[in-house]
């Protein structure tokens, strides 16, 4: 299921995208609470805490750096995607980081 | 992830004394959320806010015993599956600490912030809830009204209108014609009516081919309308005849008693008639005069608060949403977001804007799929396009994208209906 968000981390990394964008000037706590807000329009599609049934890859509890990257990619238009792509292009860096933060942190219950 | 995760949510207020206004512990002490309608909006709003708030008394009004989602009705149309398999019971709700209560919410008091149902029961609320879909207009279409649908069905309400809508195309003769008429915009899934057409077409393709179906449109464009071209020239070449608004294809009567719909200038005789009227609010909005008279509700832009009534909040189809189409998924979205809106005034902070996503799937054959996604940034007085073009999947994809699409459609439909029935 994350063959697509692997590949895509070793394309991130051999076009040298960066690895360690900045995340915002908010609070650790507020910037979490806004990956969090941003984070719940994903779940329609990624399932609840981002475990998805189905061809849609899980995304809950994923390494962050692979989401970040896959992130990135998308949003340059880079990567096997149906439509994140077109997604992704609609988020600044800080925004897709908090994703990649949230996403990454979430515990399945 | 419950009370952990809202103590972080209500933190992003932590300097407006959020922290403060915590509620006290106790298991009957949060306040009340009254929720009316149990679908896309309704039911997700109810369930958002039981994960993040294990105290809120939670109540949803819903009509229905179960729930049949609009979305994916189209594949019953079509003979891929039965109505079952879109189909949803509450139990799991209820087992979650919702209560969910069978009886239409007919009356809000505002003033006492009390619903009235129609089976004589009266709700208190702190936060009230309004998700109740659409209702159609009866004075749309001369001669068409809730008889008339037993005999010409909407199928816009899934459920008994979809079984009925199913029951006439099997009976239909080969050579049969299939009329489609979808309203002018805004309505209820602006793309339902063209994925409608393709499924009803894949039926017909493979066991009445001498049938046709034509679409008679009240508009002179439509959403995807390229990609569904391009897979009906592909996929149905010369079943689905698209007559727009400009040339006369807008429905103004119809007469069940002799099986007859006219637009302005051309009197069709179809075996199955699909007609699908203008809508508007359901009408306890209409009737709390949330809609100003326009048939729909206007909100504040980031909580979903209504902006005539304080207290009462509006999601899904019965709201003007900014450039949000009328769709299960944007239902879902605006809950979350009004649900972060109200669990934030209840912690005693300011709703914070987000972003919204809108996915609407269309599957023109069960391997064939095709999507647009709309980016929505939410301000004060606008929920806006992030990105107004290239929203579509593109033309010419391969087999592989289309049936990728078609599985990713698949996925969605079981992860969004998990967030709302569990």
């Amino acid at each position: 299921m994350f063959s697509r968000i692997f590949r895509l981390l070793l394309l991130g990394a051999s076009l040298g995208l960066a690895l360690s964008i900045a995340g915002t000037v908010l609070p650790a706590q507020a910037q979490e609470s806004a990956g969090m807000a941003l984070g719940d329009s994903c779940t329609a599609c990624h399932g609840i805490d981002g475990q998805s049934q189905g061809s849609i890859p899980s995304i809950g509890g994923v390494d962050r750096t692979t989401l970040l990257n896959a992130l990135v990619a998308f949003k340059a238009g880079k990567g096997d995607a149906t439509i994140m792509n077109r997604i992704a292009r609609g988020y600044t860096d800080a925004e897709l980081a908090a994703l990649a933060d949230y996403f990454s942190s979430v515990k399945s219950k | 992830m419950t009370t952990l995760n809202r103590r972080q949510f209500v933190a992003a207020g932590a300097a407006a004394g959020a922290m403060l206004a915590m509620p006290a512990l106790g298991a009957a002490s949060g306040p009340k959320v009254l929720v009316v309608g149990g679908g896309f909006g309704g039911a997700t709003l109810a369930q958002y806010l039981r994960r993040h708030d294990a105290k809120i008394d939670i109540t949803l009004i819903e009509k229905d015993a179960k729930f049949v989602t609009c979305p994916f009705s189209n594949g019953v149309l079509g003979g891929l599956y039965p109505i079952d398999n879109v189909t949803f019971s509450y139990d799991k709700m209820k087992a979650a600490g919702i209560n969910v209560v069978e009886d239409t919410a007919t009356k809000i008091d505002a003033a006492k912030k009390t619903v009235a149902t129609a089976g004589g029961q009266n709700f208190g609320y702190d936060y009230l809830v309004l998700s109740p879909g659409i209702q159609l207009d009866w004075t749309a279409i001369e001669g068409y009204d809730a008889k008339a649908a037993e005999i010409m069905p909407h199928a816009w309400q899934a459920g008994p209108q979809t079984v009925l809508l199913r029951k006439q195309l099997e009976a239909m003769d080969d050579g049969g014609l299939v009329v489609i008429a979808p309203p002018a915009m805004p309505y209820r899934c602006p793309p339902g009516p063209y994925e409608r057409a393709s499924l009803i077409a894949y039926y017909l393709k493979a066991h009445k081919p001498k049938s046709k179906i034509i679409i008679l449109d009240a508009s002179d464009s439509f959403i995807k309308q390229d990609l569904f071209m391009e897979a009906w020239a592909k996929l149905y070449p010369g079943l689905i005849d698209w007559v727009p608004l400009s040339k006369s294809g807008k429905v103004s009567k119809v007469d069940t008693s002799t099986m007859t719909v006219s637009t302005d200038f051309d009197d069709y005789k179809p075996a199955v008639a699909n007609i699908i009227p203008a809508q508007k609010a359901g009408q306890i909005a209409i009737d709390a005069g949330l809609d100003q008279g326009t048939g729909w509700c206007a909100i504040d832009t980031i909580s979903f608060e209504s902006k005539v009534q304080k207290g009462i909040y509006v999601i899904g189809d019965s709201t003007l949403a900014g450039e949000m189409p009328k769709s299960g998924f944007a239902a879902n979205s605006q809950a979350k977001a009004c649900a972060r809106a109200i669990l934030a005034t209840i912690a005693g902070s300011k709703p914070v804007p987000s972003k919204l996503i809108n996915v609407c799937y269309s599957t023109v054959e069960p391997d064939y799929a095709f999507e647009v996604v709309d980016d929505f940034t939410m301000t004060a007085d606008n929920i806006a396009l992030t990105f107004p073009d290239d929203r579509t999947s593109p033309l010419k994809a391969s087999d592989e994208f289309h049936k990728r699409e078609a599985d990713n459609a698949k996925s969605w439909y079981a992860n969004i209906t998990t967030e709302m029935f569990g």
